[in-house]
């Protein structure tokens, strides 16, 4: 089962050129800078631009040379990034707009759970105009998920909102991905939300699609420019043990051993995933003590590359299959002696917790 | 006020009713396609539309004669199909003030069309739409000040129009004698306070239209 595309679409001196084939499940994150064809991407996947070539969603095609399905046609649900509404339409009727052209047999979500699932029972009766970013961002997902899409799509839907309402949307979005079986494909150029909610990384730049694979398979790949990002970073999958009431510490198992992270809400067992910022990682040859880091592994060299920045390298590190970046001085490289292979100790200044 | 003048007001009521509700429906699909194409077509199109707000009333009604008189192009279609001549019958008067009016029905339906985001509509089909359902459920509604506004213009001007009405319709009791032309009628006659009457009813009419677009704050006060 898989989404598989290929257009191409030209708008004055741009061209889109993407070729790509996605998983039919889980959060794939469409990752570029402004600029980089993204949102034309998702918008021609949508019908909403007509771009030349095919897509085919689960062995239906959707548009190839000879037909093109209009947007109306498409099983999909579209946030944009900024929340529109009917704008004549109260927020019921937005949300009805939508509900009660799907046919009854063919719903496979009901009115008020989406209406619970994003929180909005108590706006129901406003007029759309009269909400905030985040609210009106809340209904529109709602009225998107009540077309009862197959695959969602998402336009930087956070992109146009304050860190507040970001930060009121998220864990929604998370939950979304978690409790519903509906794929989705997310356009981002945050590299926080991608990190957060990413099981496939598509990269895209100038119109073309750059890498797609695992996220951190992408993440730590020092050939990618993601790898080179300021906020380059990993992410590591990794499974609640015990957490410490007194000091509000959580300890976590990855597949390189435990580490410590701020308290998590999520009880024993859990499964999370923690972001490791290349810049926060440091290497050693000897276990060091007496440190304030409370996190250290020891880890194998991979590779060492070139950063853009010249005075630094980025050092790829594995976790027992698991990769890592850490991005150090090149000086300390080469006092150091590390090399391919060296077995070294890593400590790592702060792990943050995605879910 | 006499029985004339009370056919008279009638006959007028009748005109600018059909005439406007003929306008709206043949303009709309007009108005939606020049609000939203990029066509070249696009700027003649509109200027021809709009020709008639700024015609003298008379040359509208001297070619309109010669087009549907028995020489003219549409007058020897209109024969051939049984239908007679048109000019001085009620029809012909509802083509020409069609024509007349046509401007200040299309023109703020063209703008209240314009004013809807271009996202409204791609997230109605995204929502599931078609475009015939966009148009009714979205289009409509968000447009109905445009709506309102065409509709009271294009009636208050139909109601208002001299010019065209003597050239095509004559003076023919019950068939194209309205209102303004009564009036006309009785002044040449010296009969003033007939004149008065149906003057004071035709000064308060259109007051009480331009109060009520004006009262609509949203409303297009005039064509602009």
């Amino acid at each position: 089962m898989s989404i598989d595309l290929c257009l191409q679409l030209s708008r004055g001196e741009f061209l889109l050129d993407a070729k790509l084939s996605l998983p039919s499940h889980g959060v794939s994150v469409i990752f570029g800078r402004s600029g980089s064809g993204k949102t034309l991407l998702l918008r021609a996947l949508a019908g909403l631009e007509k771009a030349q070539g095919s897509v085919c969603f689960n062995g239906e095609y959707w548009q190839d040379n000879e037909n093109f399905l209009p947007t109306h046609q498409r099983p999909v649900g579209f946030v944009f990034q900024e929340a529109s509404l009917l704008a004549h339409l109260d927020v019921r009727s937005n949300l009805d707009f939508s509900y009660r052209r799907i046919p009854a047999n063919q719903r496979r979500i009901q009115f008020d759970d989406a209406v619970q699932l994003l929180g909005i029972g108590d706006l129901l009766t406003h007029k759309s105009q009269a909400l905030s970013g985040g609210q009106r961002q809340r209904v529109a997902i709602a009225q998107a998920l009540l077309t009862s899409p197959q695959l969602l799509l998402m336009d930087e839907p956070l992109a146009s909102l304050d860190a507040d309402s970001k930060a009121e949307i998220l864990p929604y979005l998370e939950k979304l991905r978690d409790e519903l079986d509906m794929p989705m494909l997310y356009v981002t150029h945050a590299a926080d939300e991608m990190a957060q909610l990413a099981d496939t990384l598509v990269l895209i730049d100038n119109g073309r699609v750059q890498a797609c694979g695992l996220l951190n398979e992408l993440l730590t790949d020092p050939t990618l420019s993601v790898a080179h990002l300021y906020e380059a970073a990993a992410v590591v999958d990794a499974t609640v043990l015990s957490h410490d009431e007194h000091y509000q510490l959580t300890t976590v198992n990855t597949p390189g051993g435990s580490l410590i992270v701020p308290r998590s809400p999520l009880p024993a067992g859990s499964e999370i995933r923690v972001r490791i910022l290349a810049r926060d990682v440091s290497i050693a040859l000897a276990p060091i003590q007496h440190s304030s880091i409370l996190n250290s592994l020891v880890s194998r060299i991979i590779d060492i590359s070139a950063d853009n920045d010249a005075a630094r390298v980025l050092v790829r590190l594995d976790l027992n299959g698991t990769h890592i970046l850490s991005r150090i001085t090149r000086r300390s490289a080469d006092t150091l002696g590390l090399s391919a292979g060296m077995q070294v100790h890593v400590q790592i200044k702060a792990v943050a917790l995605m879910r | 006020m006499n029985g004339e003048d009370l056919a008279a007001i009638w006959l007028t009521a009748k005109l600018a009713g059909i005439v406007t509700l003929l306008l709206l429906m043949g303009s709309a699909p007009m108005a939606w396609w020049l609000a939203r194409t990029s066509s070249r077509w696009k700027a003649p199109l509109t200027a021809l539309f709009t020709l008639p707000m700024v015609l003298p009333p008379t040359v509208i009604g001297f070619y309109l004669l010669l087009l549907l008189g028995p020489n003219g192009f549409v007058g020897k279609i209109t024969q051939a199909l049984g239908l007679g001549f048109l000019p001085f019958t009620f029809g012909g008067l509802v083509v020409a003030s069609m024509i007349y009016s046509l401007p200040f029905v299309m023109q703020p339906l063209k703008n209240s069309f314009e004013m809807i985001d271009a996202r409204q509509l791609e997230v109605a089909a995204t929502l599931r739409a078609s475009p015939w359902q966009t148009f009714f459920s979205v289009v409509l509604p968000q447009a109905k000040p445009g709506f309102i506004t065409a509709t009271v213009l294009g009636f208050a001007h139909t109601v208002g129009e001299f010019g065209v009405v003597l050239m095509i319709g004559g003076n023919i009791p019950d068939q194209t004698r309205v209102v303004s032309v009564q009036i006309y009628d009785h002044v040449e006659a010296m009969q003033y306070s007939n004149a008065h009457a149906l003057s004071a009813v035709l000064l308060l009419f259109s007051f009480c239209v331009l109060l009520l677009i004006g009262m609509r704050r949203r409303g297009n006060y005039f064509v602009n």
